[in-house]
């Protein structure tokens, strides 16, 4: 019998996964299904860096630095390779329990919850755990059959429990959760300082450009220049402000889902999980810089 | 009663799964992952206590010396950003070797402690770092009443 296993092909586990996930390159690419949005970042990104490259760095390269073009590039190639591994990687998925561990754990809900009579609606299946002097309830996902653990949350889109969920995000066609994370906040980090480096340089070209052409010639001149202003301005609310926010949860080292009380019931400054003001210093950035932890 | 088993492939050949039992997390220290020392009682009369609290014991030395925050870590996680990640296809960050150090680990303990008593533990990370999952093996040889145990514990399906 043994014979037999050896020779038969091994099915891998993301063949199995029951999510509504996209593999590509034999499950080294993870997605989520639907991938439009994604495409237009894509776009996007390229063909405002694209305009860039072919009106605007030219004059400034001669007329200010070579540094400037070389320093977008490398930005750029930053940006796409944090989108590219925030889309493609695996958002921290909860595997599903099997059989055996699904009925284990209804077993123990029917023994704590006891008999119910027939007719009545059982109670809600919650499971206390003391996290750090507090009490935290753990929620039962139908779907997956698990206790999630504490910070962690369905994704309806993807069908999958993810561990630290942050959000869905379709600008990058995947979850954003514990696994991806600080690829996340780099690409939002980084595409904030391309997108500013972008529209100042693209100022300052038309402003130097203007002192001696004119300003309508200009614009004749680079027809790019006004779509790369109006895309830059736009990104620049949205992305700039994401980062932000994003920077605030880090440094209280907190996920959106807890920023709203009546979810679990407390304070955003009681909660077991944010480290205070006074251990700022030493945990602060754990998510970006920190050891990549796998739990999945 | 309890049965006897000289390695993990006798084992495999001649037992068939009675049951499974599942060590959950212990969030008392927050989210680090640490797993409950509390002894189940289904392993009563299979294994001593000390030796399976030495197994998870261990286990959670191991992955809290993984998930250590110090001046290694911060070194790979900036070289790494520095290096746009590309270093990781260079490099195994600290984390992996240490997972590494715990499969073995686990590999050892089954074969020396846990097979010859009829006991299998599965890699947590197997299952996602929820439970640790221990399956309890019946000798085919035994009486009937632990294939009764099973099918019972199988209805649910």
């Amino acid at each position: 019998m043994s014979a037999v296993m050896i020779t038969r092909k091994a099915t891998r586990k993301w063949e199995k996964l029951p999510g509504k996930n996209t593999f590509c390159c034999d499950g080294r690419v993870m997605m989520a299904r639907q991938k439009g949005v994604f495409y237009l970042t894509l776009f996007l990104i390229v063909g405002t860096c694209s305009l860039f490259f072919a009106f605007e760095c030219p004059y400034l390269a001669v007329h200010l630095s070579p540094a400037i073009p070389v320093f977008a590039v490398l930005l750029f190639v930053f940006v796409i390779a944090m989108l590219l591994r925030t889309s493609f990687s695996d958002p921290g998925v909860l595997p599903r329990a099997l059989p055996e561990e699904a009925n284990f754990i209804e077993m123990e809900i029917e023994a704590a919850n006891g008999n119910v009579l027939a007719g009545q609606r059982p109670p809600p299946r919650i499971r206390n755990v003391q996290i750090n002097n507090q009490i935290v309830k753990l929620k039962y996902c139908y779907t997956c059959k698990i206790f999630r653990p504490p910070r962690a949350s369905h994704c309806s889109i993807c069908d999958n429990c993810v561990d630290r969920f942050d959000h869905h995000c379709p600008w990058v066609g995947n979850c954003v959760g514990k696994r991806n994370y600080r690829y996340f906040y780099l690409f939002t980090l980084s595409l904030s300082l391309l997108t500013i480096y972008i529209f100042a340089f693209n100022i300052v070209h038309v402003v130097l450009r203007s002192v001696d052409s004119g300003f309508v010639n200009t614009l004749k001149e680079t027809p790019g220049t006004v779509l790369e202003v109006l895309v830059c301005f736009f990104t620049i609310w949205s992305v700039v402000g994401l980062t932000g926010f994003h920077t605030y949860l880090i440094s209280l080292n907190q996920t959106p889902m807890r920023t709203s009380p009546s979810t679990l019931g407390m304070d955003m400054s009681t909660s077991p999980f944010s480290f205070g003001p006074f251990r700022l210093k030493s945990t602060s950035g754990i998510e970006i810089f920190g050891p990549e932890i796998d739990g999945s | 009663m309890a049965t006897e088993f000289h390695n993990l492939q006798e084992l495999r050949h001649s037992a068939s799964l009675a049951n499974k039992v599942f060590i959950q997390r212990d969030y008392t220290d927050g989210t680090v992952c640490k797993f409950q020392t509390k002894f189940p009682s289904e392993l009563d009369s299979r294994i001593e206590r000390t030796l399976f609290e030495d197994t998870v014991k261990t286990l959670n030395n191991y992955y809290a010396e993984a998930e250590k925050i110090g001046g290694q870590s911060y070194l790979e996680g900036c070289l790494a950003c520095l290096t746009v990640y590309l270093i990781f296809l260079c490099i195994e960050t600290r984390y992996e070797k240490v997972l590494k150090k715990i499969s073995w680990y686990i590999q050892e303990q089954n074969e020396k402690v846990y097979a010859p008593r009829g006991l299998l533990i599965t890699d947590p990370i197997e299952r996602g770092m929820r439970v640790i999952e221990i399956s309890v093996y019946e000798d085919h040889g035994s009486s009937g009443s632990s294939s009764g145990s099973s099918t019972t514990s199988s209805s649910g399906r």
